[in-house]
């Protein structure tokens, strides 16, 4: 198919004539307006919806709204790119965000990820019955959109009536779901809930691709089922392992829907300003559009900047 | 274990024996292990769910008391009455509004998805590595940094407060763009295209009567997964509709929840945010070989 199109790609080398110019000139046309009625729509708006956005967000970090000191005369808009910039790296509540959500992610995403992984090499062993049932008990979460798995484990979570410290009660153990210390973990516990069995089925697809005939080999050979997993399955499924991983510490930049539902019940352990994107949103609630721009251009960056790393660290592996 | 297999015309049955032969060459132990941590795993993933199913299932009021884990006297039927009831029915309006969002939002995604990734599978033209770089590069930016600049530029153009706020970004899937170009490289052959040109048929028609129905698996994955992420995206709504009769469900149960059970009982958070996880649940249970496929294409490429 794409043969008969290159040929009319002014570009692409001369070919061998086998039609009459004629025929190439319709072709021409024929794609550009092809071009345009099926990447038309999707172009304007992402172009629209995406990039203006990010053009937006980083020009508009770039000013500062100067207002006199008496309020008296009209607020003036001034170029000033550093201001917005250098104000956030002072700022603690905003840099103890960054800090919390890094935290979170270096031990979230590992924890998340292994489970999945464990999971996955559980509903594959040649010895589990019910694959079918458990492959979709785990996945279930996922069908919970994030906003009402967290209203849920508000519930399980709520000081008074938590059915968890109910049925831990007998045994003399009371968790503390909204101290200070254990909310940012309260909130890890949504977010695995929600995603693992996510996970487990991208990494579960991983693995029946292995063919069949390398773990009947390696069993010949002796390798017990452990052995196999962590020698033969495990390397099989790391491009799988990676990819989860980016689309995690992704997932963790965004921190927001589940310590916002959590926030009127935590007594005030979740802040307003808990996580980045809160941070960024309670400047626009207060108005300071400018710094709200330049909070999420921050995050952005520290994102993309992450990814990068990340990929580079896990694609260094392969090649030795 | 292949060689008990003698006619390939039996998948099932080889399948079986195959089946036999697994559990046969594992011991009794090894299986009891393996049980007892999916046993303890799935616990902890319906534990959540299975509360919240016994709870509206109990007389209003009771939610919060008793063990949580077991039914206690019956009053479904007065949970959802009282549902409706509150601040005139507003909670199914806000269904409503889920559905509408979801379904419109996820439809349009759907079909420029389709139409963009069949492109980039199937057409040669200057610029297609710079789009669909920009398209990769898009799935991997955090898609609730774009919502804070999107509110601002959707209230220097007044859309506040105007369900379009809600729907333009809605239909923009990067990633379903990415699945259907991955799909459509391999489910639609070259030369059934190149027929249909033979045959005289104009390029919007070969899409539309050939290469649609042949995507159709990739086409309710992105569905679906759409469906989903607009259902799930709390903090657009949440900014661009201040006026509570244009929110989506969670917006909403998210409100009635802030007032600390004090305008709103909390019991009727419970069982609002029960049946307002019903629908999805139905859609993943009913389509589930399809987003499996679709994880699976969208994870191994």
């Amino acid at each position: 198919m794409t043969t008969t199109l290159s040929a009319a790609d002014p570009a692409a080398p001369p070919r061998q004539e086998a039609r009459p110019p004629r025929r190439r000139r319709r072709e021409t046309a024929l794609t550009k307006r092809t071009l345009l009625l099926f990447g038309g729509p999707f172009v304007a708006l992402f172009a629209a919806m995406y990039i203006a956005p990010i053009v937006y967000a980083t020009v508009s970090s770039l000013y500062v709204v100067k207002r006199s000191g008496l309020g008296l005369t009209a607020p003036t808009k001034e170029f000033d790119p550093l201001h917005n910039f250098a104000q956030a790296f002072g700022d603690h509540d905003f840099l103890a965000a960054l800090g919390r959500v890094g935290l979170f992610a270096v031990v979230q995403v590992p924890l998340m990820l292994g489970l999945a992984l464990g999971l996955a090499l559980l509903i594959d062993a040649k010895s589990a019955r019910g694959k079918g049932f458990f492959r979709l008990a785990s996945f279930l979460p996922y069908a919970i959109p994030g906003v009402s798995a967290a209203l849920v484990w508000s519930f399980m979570y709520s000081s008074g009536s938590s059915p968890i410290n109910n049925l831990l009660e007998p045994l003399g153990i009371q968790i503390p779901f909204f101290s200070g210390g254990s909310v940012l973990w309260s909130v890890a516990n949504i977010v695995t809930w929600s995603w693992t069995g996510y996970n487990m089925i991208i990494i579960y697809s991983a693995l029946q691709l292995i063919p069949g005939e390398v773990l009947e080999a390696a069993k010949m050979d002796g390798a017990s089922a452990l052995r196999i997993a962590w020698n033969i399955k495990i390397p099989a499924v790391r491009g799988s392992l990676v990819l989860t991983a980016v689309f995690s510490i992704i997932g963790s930049a965004q921190l927001y829907n589940e310590p916002t539902v959590l926030q009127p019940i935590s007594g005030g352990s979740v802040s307003s300003t808990f996580t980045p994107i809160m941070s960024a949103q309670s400047a626009v609630a207060a108005g300071n559009y400018h710094y709200a721009a330049a909070q999420s251009v921050i995050l952005a960056v520290a994102v993309g900047v992450l990814s990068f790393v990340f990929f580079k660290l896990t694609n260094r592996g392969d090649k030795a | 274990m292949s060689t008990t297999v003698t006619r390939p015309a039996a998948p099932s049955k080889a399948r079986r024996t195959a089946k036999a032969a697994a559990r046969r060459e594992t011991t009794a132990a090894s299986s009891g292990v393996v049980l007892t941590l999916l046993l303890i795993s799935t616990a902890y993933f319906l534990f959540p769910l299975w509360w919240l199913l016994v709870s509206v299932t109990k007389p209003f009021g009771r939610q919060f008391s008793g063990s949580g884990l077991w039914f206690d006297g019956f009053g479904l039927f007065d949970n959802l009455s009282r549902l409706t009831a509150q601040s005139d029915g507003i909670f199914w309006r806000w269904m409503l509004n889920s559905v509408l969002y979801c379904g419109i939002g996820a439809l349009g995604a759907t079909l420029m998805s389709a139409m963009a990734g069949y492109l980039l599978a199937k057409y040669e033209f200057r610029g297609k590595g710079a789009l669909f770089g920009a398209v990769l590069a898009a799935v991997l930016v955090p898609k609730i940094l774009f919502t804070l600049p999107l509110y601002l530029m959707f209230s220097e153009v007044g859309l506040i407060n105007n369900p379009l706020a809600v729907l333009l970004p809605s239909i923009v899937s990067p990633f379903g763009v990415y699945l259907a170009r991955v799909f459509a490289a391999q489910a639609v052959p070259g030369e059934v295209i190149e027929a249909g040109r033979l045959d005289g048929a104009g390029e919007f028609r070969i899409f539309r009567t050939i290469a649609l129905p042949m995507m159709l698996p990739a086409l309710v994955t992105i569905f679906l997964f759409q469906f989903v992420e607009i259902w799930n995206n709390y903090l657009l709504p949440a900014m661009v509709l201040g006026d509570d009769r244009l929110q989506p469900v969670t917006v909403g149960l998210v409100g009635w929840n802030a007032a600390h059970g004090v305008a709103v009982p909390a019991s009727l958070v419970v069982v609002g945010s029960l049946v307002s996880v019903v629908p999805l649940i139905v859609a993943f249970l009913a389509l589930q070989r399809f987003w499996r496929a679709g994880m699976t294409a969208g994870a191994v490429k």
